[in-house]
């Protein structure tokens, strides 16, 4: 209202005087404190001062204002535009030297008022020669969605060049129609013109046309829109039924326990209140009837009890009506918001899975190199968290040395397997060497192992998490539709697992090495006495399992973080993976991974507020399950599977 | 029986000997004694410390005499102290509650009572309504049987389940640690009724003895620990003897063969893990009284795998190992992480212990297990064999 | 009672000003309680090198009460029972005059028994989720109502935001900070199915289903905010995601209560652009003080370090400290605490901060967006908003008063108009 007012004063002043005789800082200077501090629901009586102005200079100065280079000089109060700092006029955008930012005070107009300035350059920008600002324009009024800019909006598409800005003029034309558009015909035509999109500025259209008030009346009045009845109890709890009708001054209020308890003690009368005395009142049955005295000898306002308010609430009617009165309108909107709901459920259901996918690859690229050492040789290898740190750290090394990130991360995969290649073979053969007979004992080994590298990595790099970049054309997300998009990044871990997955299985299946790997898995007596030398197989296989967890970290720094204890909180959910899907076999590994992940997913649909929850009804089901099948999913038969 | 038992385990004497030497003596050095030689912070954490130990000892019967490496006995140690911890927070917040309502000119109402304590303990975590887990919380007794039910109930649920299907070895040590996982991850949830992340704090403050000095309580403490790890001791020392001792560690030697004995493994396996559960939720009521605070971080799958550690460094399949492992370990972590060790100048390079000293034990550890399998107990044989 | 106040500080000022000259040769002991190992060391060491620059410039102006001010530092190793323990040797063993530490909640809630059992005094620099208030602890980070609610006001008054995700790390201080925007954004026509509510564990790195979550908000047409509590290194993920489903701060903005210039810089922020934290201090401020402090950090610590906000609730406690201990005349407890209330030490960010009876501190609330090269351009700051430890938007906590001053008492029911108790709620 007051800003109303306050626009008509300012159109008052601005429109009798000849436009052109004011300049654009006198204007900023009737403004100076708007224009310098400026707030979303203030800025208004600027910007429309400025547009209707009508002066050349408004549109750049307007540009410059929302890119955050107007400054005003401390001295006199004049402002500038100050940028690579340099100081222009606003009037006649001439050079005037160096800005010098301790005699300047910065104009920071914030997002809402960034927005508001975007939407009063529209009518400008819709026809700019410059795509990037009509994009912005564009932009603006999907935002904004304000009824006045349907007509410049369709006036520029006629003669828009660019094919698909076109087209999203045109899309954004029909989502302004359906909501502002002259006759109810235009806009239900407009609605059937959005049924079958799915994304979600669509959507927002439809649910605004189809916004509901809730009321309550004594019966249902003719002139509403009905969207539904509702049911107290059912749609909405009785003391929320209850809470309407006090606040439409249909019953009274209730008297809360505090305000009993209040009125007791503040008509307590020598020790007694109510007709009981007061050390009886520590009951809640005591303080009403002393509360109902009080009330009777018109003390107190009454009580209002249950009955009370159950009949209140059967003699009203609960509804919720249409904000859009026009029943043609709003049936056509909810046809066309049902068809798209119901694709949206599927897309959801699809980006979910998605999700699942991606979590399924993470946890799988993360043990798989567990699946080695520990699947088929049985080590238990507590520090293999640590390989994928170190993995990471590598990425990060070399990020400091190499700034291209494309380059940096092919540097980085093989030498992060080199890194971890090394420290496995290296562990295996100062440690695990002579621990194959005591497998609890590699356990305890490794473990402390782990603690020590992970201090290390402490000392040497600190415990604030460090930067890994993924390079820039795995930036972003591919996009399906509204609903279903997932990033490049974990499409390129998914990619790497799939690609670990086939490695793996061809060195295990196809080469010699798997070969012998096996040999020596199944008996390391007999296959010693074959010519092979189990030491040497054991080391490359531990080392492979190694380099592996090395690559794992560079991806999962990439999507997440790195820091000193990224593996542990890998390491009991790698071993799970692997018991879980069936030690002594990768397709087992991969198995236990998407069952988890998908479990995991399915948990945190159920319950979306919570996702700690999920983590620990996921390992509860991993217990369990466990307990039912112990060799897990893909469990061995025969002669390999005996312990 | 007994005479044998004891004649059998010469160790329990000389162990019940030094435990009543160190109590008496660090009960006379301390500030309750008025010589205050050793600080009531120092009291406290030999009180604790003789609580780790006794876990240490349950954790040596189940791993060096039973053969199960449980990495999950931390999570019964856990629910111990949170089941007094329960107990102390309600009990001193219903006495806070009670004063504040007695100056209120009605009397209150039970369910007034109970409402502003649940707002008292709850609403430094956001919520006042009281869980129904703390449904015992106002009786002390029947909260101290809780500290032996629950963790014995969970043992004997999980090892049951676990034993039933033959899980063991290294699958077995996972699943217990995914136990102690999922545990602590339940518990870190606001919505489990424990205070989540904050878990119970104030706990050094005994209800009833608000006007009795920390040096006097954490004297009682310690005497109570000592006690609780003797009589453990003594108890571990008569399981492991005898008949019954043999057995276990016939089924930790070959399982299988004590099975075509007809011995039943599992139910054996589910005695001890079930026993060492409860003495070891035991140990926790008597620690976390000393601590102050427990909070679902400490049943981290982590702290079970330290005592593990400990076992191990002190030497497995001999209990008085287990004591000197816990104390030893713990004690110099405390000291070095205190920063009681000097820095190591390599000109260089300072070494500042509390930045390498992780190191340093995790080396040490892998240095035990390779070279070192009997651990620091080792020595003993060697000093008793030597003569 | 607060007549004889002034006589009565007056008096031992006297007298322990002829002595002090005489005390002099032992050092005042300042404790430093901030872990220097464990998860919080990543936040915690920098403010524990904050505390020895502020020592030792005090040093180098002459001490306090003309002694040398001497720092004993000890690592509680982020281990909550051991802040207890150290906290308990502090006040015994090395018998300091006064402590400065702790980050996380828990880990205050830790010390408050041993605090209040041994009379010591405690600042505590982080932006915490109030309900708590202690005769022992003086309060220099934010309470709810000084960061919380003017961030969520900007959200409303600025933004025209009609739809919150509250996203938080499943501990106290979300929880908390969490129920009380609920009732406060309720109070101010949000309904409740507008209202968004997530909790993620600590280091949580799966964020493309919440981030999902958080766009299909919009499909009602509201415009959707994002208010994130979300604590340590799962920020970094989470900002991942955001970029990666290309959410402009223009579309969706979040605001952050956990993120500073510290934890900016494990990131890369040139995608971030616009998004907002809400603090009472950030680098970019403007002052001759703040230039001086930023110049001083890291001339000390090195070029590429930054200051954040818990520094200057630090900077503000300590030199508070040093003057109420100067007008006191001696470091003695009561006699500090009670010189304390009142106390005025101008901010970084220009104005004065002011010591409440309430042991809070009345601060501005800046807001500011990201910038790409890791620092906040302030945006928004507001008057001096003084602490409120009970909120007004909890119906239990709404009718709870703190006021060590006049009422001597930290959880003042005005209703009833009763103390319910003098220790503070742990």
């Amino acid at each position: 209202m007051i800003r109303l007012l306050f626009l008509a004063a300012a159109l008052c002043l601005t429109l009798p005087g000849p436009s052109h005789a004011q300049s654009l800082q006198n204007l900023l200077q009737t403004h100076a404190d708007e224009v310098l501090k400026p707030g979303r629901r203030s800025v208004g009586v600027v910007l429309d001062d400025l547009v209707s102005s009508g002066l050349p200079q408004a549109v750049p100065f307007l540009e410059a204002w929302r890119d955050r280079e107007i400054v005003q000089r401390d001295a006199d109060g004049r402002f500038f535009r100050s940028a690579d700092d340099t100081l222009f006029d606003l009037e006649t955008g001439e050079v005037l030297g160096p800005a010098e930012s301790d005699a300047l005070t910065q104009s920071r107009p914030n997002g809402g008022v960034r927005r508001a300035i975007g939407d009063a350059l529209v009518q400008f920008q819709l026809s700019d020669p410059d795509i990037t600002k009509r994009r912005a324009a564009v932009d603006a009024i999907a935002r904004s969605m304000d009824a006045s800019q349907l007509t410049p909006l369709r006036m520029s598409i006629e003669a828009e060049p660019d094919t698909a800005l076109k087209a999203t003029k045109t899309r954004l034309a029909g989502m302004l129609a359906a909501r502002f558009g002259k006759t109810p015909e235009a806009r239900i035509d407009a609605i059937g013109g959005l049924a079958g999109d799915l994304s979600v500025d669509v959507r927002a259209v439809l649910n605004t046309i189809l916004a509901t008030t809730g009321d309550v009346a004594e019966t249902l009045p003719d002139d509403v829109n009905l969207a539904r009845l509702l049911q107290p109890g059912i749609d909405l709890t009785e003391a929320e039924a209850y809470r309407q009708l006090v606040a439409n001054d249909l019953a009274p209020p209730p008297i809360p326990a505090h305000a009993i308890r209040a009125a007791l003690s503040s008509n307590i009368v020598d020790g007694f209140v109510g007709g009981l005395a007061v050390h009886t009142l520590d009951t809640d049955e005591n303080r009403m009837t002393a509360y109902r005295a009080l009330a009777q000898a018109g003390e107190v306002p009454p009580l209002v009890t249950a009955q009370d308010q159950a009949a209140a609430l059967a003699s009203h009617v609960f509804y919720q009506a249409y904000d859009e009165p026009d029943i043609r309108i709003t049936d056509a909107a909810r046809a066309a918001l049902d068809a798209i709901e119901t694709r949206v459920a599927f897309s959801q259901a699809a980006d979910l899975a998605l999700d699942a996918l991606s979590l399924a690859s993470i946890y799988f690229l993360a043990a798989i190199g567990l699946a080695i050492t520990f699947g088929v040789m049985g080590v238990i290898n507590m520090a293999h968290g640590e390989f994928i740190m170190m993995g990471a750290y590598t990425g990060f090394v070399v990020q400091l040395f190499v700034p291209d990130y494309t380059l940096s991360i092919l540097i980085a995969l093989p030498l992060a397997f080199a890194v971890t290649f090394g420290a496995g073979v290296a562990m295996e053969r100062l440690v695990i060497r002579h621990l194959y007979h005591r497998p609890l004992e590699t356990l305890l080994a490794t473990f402390g192992l782990s603690i020590a590298l992970q201090q290390l990595a402490k000392n040497i790099f600190g415990t604030q998490a460090r930067p890994l970049t993924s390079p820039g054309w795995l930036d972003g997300a591919l996009v399906f539709n509204d609903v279903i998009a997932i990033s490049y990044i974990r499409i390129a871990i998914f990619v790497l697992a799939l690609i670990f997955l086939g490695v793996i299985l061809y060195v295990l299946k196809r080469t010699r090495l798997g070969l012998e790997v096996r040999a020596v898995t199944q008996n390391p007596g007999m296959a010693a006495s074959m010519g092979i030398n189990p030491d040497r197989i054991n080391m490359l296989t531990f080392g492979l399992g190694s380099g592996i967890a090395g690559i794992a970290g560079v991806a999962i720094g990439l999507y997440a973080k790195v820091t000193s204890e990224m593996g542990a909180d890998y390491i009991v959910q790698s071993f799970m993976t692997v018991v879980v899907g069936g030690v002594g076999n990768v397709w087992g590994t991969l198995a236990g991974a998407s069952l988890i992940g998908f479990l995991q997913k399915g948990i945190e649909w159920l319950n979306p507020s919570n996702t700690l929850a999920a983590q620990t009804y996921m390992i509860l089901f991993i217990i369990l399950f466990i307990q039912f099948r112990p060799k897990g999913i893909v469990a061995l038969k025969g002669r390999a599977a005996a312990d | 029986m007994r005479h044998s038992f004891i004649a059998q385990n010469p160790s329990v004497l000389w162990f019940l000997l030094a435990l009543s030497l160190f109590t008496l003596g660090v009960t006379v050095l301390s500030e309750a004694a008025g010589v205050a030689v050793i600080s009531t912070s120092f009291v406290k954490t030999l009180g604790k410390t003789l609580c780790l130990c006794l876990i240490a000892v349950a954790m040596d019967v189940v791993w060096g005499y039973c053969g199960i490496l449980s990495l999950g006995h931390f999570a019964f140690f856990g629910l111990g102290g949170y089941a007094i911890g329960m107990w102390l927070m309600y009990a001193r917040t219903e006495a806070i509650v009670l004063d504040a309502l007695a100056q209120q000119p009605l009397p209150p109402t039970p369910q007034e009572v109970s409402d502003a304590i649940g707002n008292q303990i709850f609403g430094v975590v956001g919520s006042s309504e009281f869980p129904w887990i703390w449904a015992f919380a106002d009786t002390l007794y029947l909260q101290l049987l809780m500290i032996v039910v629950i963790p014995g109930l969970l043992a004997l649920v999980f090892g049951w389940l676990a034993f039933r299907s033959r899980v063991t070895g290294v699958y077995l040590s996972i699943l217990t640690q995914a136990m102690t996982l999922a545990l602590s991850l339940y518990l870190f949830q606001n919505d489990s009724g424990l205070r989540g992340n904050n878990g119970l704090s104030g706990l050094q403050n005994i209800p009833g003895y608000e006007d009795t000095s920390q040096a006097v309580i954490s004297i009682v403490f310690l005497w109570a620990s000592a006690l609780a790890l003797g009589a453990g001791y003594v108890f571990f020392a008569w399981v492991v003897s005898g008949k019954m001792g043999s057995v276990i560690k016939g089924i930790r030697d070959n399982e299988a063969r004590v099975r075509f004995l007809g011995y039943r493994v599992e139910s054996y396996k589910l005695f001890i893990f079930t026993i060492t559960a409860i003495v070891s939720a035991i140990a926790g009521a008597l620690y976390y009284p000393q601590a102050g605070i427990i909070n679902p971080g400490e049943i981290a799958p982590i702290a079970s795998i330290y005592l593990a550690v400990w076992v191990a460094i002190g030497g497995r399949g001999r209990l008085y190992g287990a004591v000197i492992g816990a104390a030893f370990v713990s004690l110099l972590s405390s000291w070095f992480t205190g920063g009681g060790a000097p820095a190591v100048p390599l000109g260089f390079y300072t070494i500042q212990w509390t930045d390498w000293w992780l190191v340093l034990l995790g080396l040490s550890f892998v240095a035990v297990t390779l070279f070192f399998p009997k651990g620091i107990g080792g020595l003993f044989d060697y000093l008793v064999r030597k003569p | 009672m607060v007549k004889s106040l002034p006589l009565s500080s007056l008096v031992t000022a006297g007298v322990l000003a002829a002595a002090s000259a005489y005390a002099c040769d032992a050092p005042i002991k300042v404790g430093v309680l901030h872990s220097l190992s464990g998860t919080m060391a990543i936040s915690e060491t920098t403010l524990k090198d904050t505390m020895l620059l502020l020592i030792d410039e005090q040093n180098a102006a002459g001490g306090v009460l003309d002694c040398e001010i001497e720092a004993v530092v000890v690592d509680p190793a982020s281990d909550w029972p051991l802040f207890a323990e150290k906290a308990r040797e502090l006040l015994t063993v090395h018998d300091v005059d006064v402590i400065f530490g702790n980050w996380t909640s828990v880990s205050r809630k830790s010390v408050l028994p041993v605090i209040e059992e041994l009379n010591g005094l405690l600042f505590y620099p982080v932006q915490y989720e109030g309900e708590e208030s202690s005769k022992n602890v003086f309060y220099t980070g934010a309470a709810p109502n000084q960061q919380a609610i003017p961030a969520t006001d900007y959200f409303l008054e600025e933004l025209g935001v009609e739809k919150f995700a509250l996203l938080g790390t499943d501990y106290v201080y979300p929880r908390t900070t969490n129920n009380i925007l609920e009732s406060y954004l309720k109070s101010n026509g949000i309904a409740e199915e507008d209202i968004f509510v997530n909790y993620t564990p600590f280091g949580h790195s799966d964020w493309a289903t919440i981030v999902a979550d958080v766009v299909a908000l919009g499909a009602d047409g509201k415009q959707v905010g994002v208010i994130s509590t979300i604590n340590g290194d799962a920020n970094i993920g989470f900002y991942k995601e955001l970029a990666a489903a290309g959410i402009s701060a223009d579309d969706i903005p979040v605001v952050a209560f956990s993120v500073g210039e510290e934890e900016l810089s494990g990131l890369d922020t040139s995608n971030l652009v616009g998004h907002l934290a809400a603090w009472n201090y950030f680098q970019s401020a403007e002052s001759e003080a703040n230039d001086a402090w930023v110049a001083a950090w890291k001339a000390k610590m090195g070029e590429d370090r930054v200051t954040n906000d818990p520094m200057e609730a630090h900077y503000i406690g300590f030199n508070m400290w040093v003057n109420a201990v100067t007008e006191a005349g001696t470091t003695d407890v009561d006699a500090v605490r009670t010189a304390m209330y009142g106390q005025e030490f101008p901010n970084l960010t220009g104005g004065t901060a002011v010591m409440l009876p309430n042991h809070h501190l009345a601060k501005p609330v800046l807001i500011g967006e990201i910038t790409a090269d890791g620092q906040f351009d302030i945006i928004s700051q507001t008057e001096e908003v003084p602490g409120d430890a009970w909120t007004d938007f909890l119906p239990e906590s709404a009718v709870l008063k703190s006021d060590w001053q006049t009422l001597g008492c930290g959880m003042y029911n005005t209703e009833t108009e009763t103390c319910i108790q003098l220790t503070s709620n742990y």
